[in-house]
């Protein structure tokens, strides 16, 4: 696990401009995970931002370095350890599954024997083995995801870029195209970073997310992380008695508080106070519990108080 | 790792020089290339007048061979004597066989790739754009050598070989103007169809295109050139600018009948050239990218 202790990806001050127009607006982070999700709105900079760690396009300011490497002066050494699966349609015509899968690794650095090898691998891996002599231009959307994920693959990179990997699937081929995620993050071989507007293809293989947001970083968090800080976040929904005063004494327990409408209450609680010295405080003011919910953050909740709260240029909020 | 273990590995084998990665391109090519009948057939048609020429300088040498076929052999030096102007006859003949190689290889090179996104797949592994122009480029050139400068060179050294070291001496510009003329056409045919095969994606259409390219600026010149009494409509023919090159570079003089009386100036000529390589570049620069650019 020495991988996930040194930063995969870091950005620092990182910007891109077209035609003048800041695209990408200095952007810091240090991402450390196995799986890091980049999510933002469309035209947030997501793509902008792989291409950019692919050396597609020159920054204009800042520095963003992969493994270490820098990105603009290590290029090709970059690219030798990195797989890239581009959002769009992507493949050579006429070729069949095998030797297009053949060609890219071949181009990556491997020889003739070992990329046909790797090859046959790799479209059986994403379970194309029975298609591998179709022409890829007969094969349907699905497949065709899976033959660029394949040659993403092909040269066993050490770091996998997946641009909206699931578009355009159906839900069966989307959580197969999820477990294969899933199953490389798990082999702890390679770091992914998997670029999606879909909260849920994220939330289900990442470990860190990144938000985008008008070429800014609006947070980089570590998921599980969130959700264990947000553990003792609950609601209430009490009926009778002195609520005022059931109130009064959660906050005297140290319980930070907030009335959500009438008899319901949102608190925090804090260290070393449980649950039922909640329930002991309410039964001395005779007032009934009727529900506690434990919420945990969902990233769907980390995505949208990071729209509403963008923090300019910063990895962490 | 055997296929029915379905898991992934790093590679950490060896790897391939990076200079040689760009032969990876016309390797695959080909493969492609000679699947066509039509096009091995043309292939070996292009070989025809080489092996005729190897003949007349075996015939030149050999009087029992001569005899056999009784023609005398002043006769065949007056009708075809090996010179400059033989050697010369023989790259121009092949050169517009290059032109009609480009036309059927050319537009299937870039155009499949754009057509289909496959850019950025190149260009996200270590292999950078001008690879793959080099690549390209190499695929129409490996094959346009097979069939000038290489075939012209041996009949050089074969004639060499025969007359003596005393002939090679003498004429080492042949040689010079074979190897160096060829790969002034071969660069200028292959920029330009790859250009070609860069701008325009439909096969047909890109072959009708370098047709255009080629005969519609001729013609041009041509009329141009009778009715205001000038060499300058030559500027924009590709044909009759490197006629003018492969002459001078052959030590030959340029015959005025065969430009209306106005032979194009040589700098001219090379001006042509390469600002026709030039231009191709700057297209191809513009349309091989790793990302579609939207306006």
């Amino acid at each position: 696990m020495s991988n996930t202790l040194q930063p995969v990806v870091e950005l620092q001050g990182l910007e891109v401009k077209f035609g003048g127009r800041p695209i990408l607006k200095g952007l810091n982070a240090s991402l450390t995970g196995r799986c890091i999700g980049l999510l933002g709105p469309n035209g947030a900079g997501k793509t902008t931002l792989l291409h950019t760690l692919l050396g597609f396009h020159p920054p204009s300011a800042g520095k963003a370095r992969i493994f270490g490497k820098d990105i603009q002066t290590e290029a090709r050494e970059i690219r030798g350890l990195m797989g890239y699966m581009p959002e769009n349609d992507a493949f050579i015509a006429g070729m069949s599954g095998i030797r297009f899968v053949r060609l890219m690794g071949e181009l990556s650095g491997l020889p003739p024997e070992q990329s046909l090898e790797r090859s046959h691998e790799a479209l059986f891996y994403v379970g194309l083995g029975e298609a591998r002599y179709r022409k890829v231009d007969s094969y349907s959307l699905g497949m065709k995801q899976m033959a660029k994920l394949a040659q993403a693959l092909v040269h066993g990179p050490r770091l996998i870029f997946l641009d909206e990997p699931t578009n355009g699937l159906d839900p069966a081929a989307r959580e197969r195209m999820l477990k294969l995620v899933r199953d490389i993050r798990d082999e702890g071989k390679v770091n992914i970073i998997l670029s999606s507007h879909l909260l849920r293809d994220v939330e289900e293989c990442c470990e860190e997310v990144l938000v985008l947001k008008d070429g800014r970083v609006a947070t980089y968090c570590n998921l599980e992380a969130e959700r264990e800080a947000n553990r003792k976040f609950l609601q209430l929904e009490v009926r009778g008695g002195d609520e005022a005063a059931f109130a009064a004494a959660v906050e005297a327990l140290g319980c930070e508080m907030a009335v959500d409408g009438k008899q319901r209450f949102k608190l925090v609680l804090p260290e070393g106070v449980e649950i039922r010295e909640l329930y002991r405080v309410a039964a001395e003011r005779q007032v009934q519990i009727r529900r506690l919910d434990s919420k945990r953050d969902s990233l769907q909740d980390i995505f949208l108080k990071a729209m509403e709260t963008e923090v300019a240029g910063h990895g962490r909020v | 790792m055997a296929v029915y273990d379905r898991n992934f590995g790093i590679y950490q084998g060896e790897r391939t020089p990076t200079w040689s990665r760009f032969l990876i391109i016309p390797r695959y090519a080909y493969q492609e290339v000679f699947q066509s009948r039509l096009f091995v057939a043309f292939l070996g048609f292009c070989f025809l007048v080489p092996f005729a020429g190897l003949l007349v300088i075996y015939l030149h040498h050999n009087l029992a061979a001569l005899s056999f076929i009784n023609l005398p052999l002043d006769r065949l030096q007056e009708a075809l004597p090996i010179n400059a102007k033989f050697f010369r006859w023989g790259l121009e003949f092949q050169g517009f066989l290059c032109y009609v190689l480009a036309l059927l290889v050319g537009p299937a090179l870039i155009s499949p790739d754009l057509r289909n996104n496959g850019l950025p797949l190149y260009l996200s592994r270590p292999f950078s754009r001008a690879e793959y122009v080099l690549g390209k480029t190499a695929v129409l050139a490996i094959l346009m050598s097979a069939i000038t400068w290489i075939p012209g060179l041996l009949l050089f050294f074969f004639q060499s070989y025969l007359d003596g070291a005393s002939w090679m001496g003498n004429n080492l510009s042949i040689a010079f103007a074979i190897f160096f003329g060829s790969w002034i056409w071969i660069a200028v045919l292959s920029l330009l169809s790859l250009a070609v095969s860069a701008w325009v994606k439909w096969k047909p259409v890109a072959r009708i295109s370098l047709l255009i390219l080629y005969y519609v600026p001729w013609g041009f010149a041509k009329v141009m050139n009778a009715t205001q009494d000038t060499w300058w409509g030559f500027l924009v023919a590709l044909w009759p600018t490197m006629t003018t090159v492969w002459t001078r570079l052959f030590g030959l003089p340029l015959e005025p009948g065969d430009y209306n009386g106005n032979p194009m100036p040589l700098a001219a000529a090379w001006l042509a050239l390469v600002a026709c390589c030039l231009i191709s570049l700057a297209l191809l620069s513009r349309r091989i990218r790793a990302y579609e650019v939207v306006r």
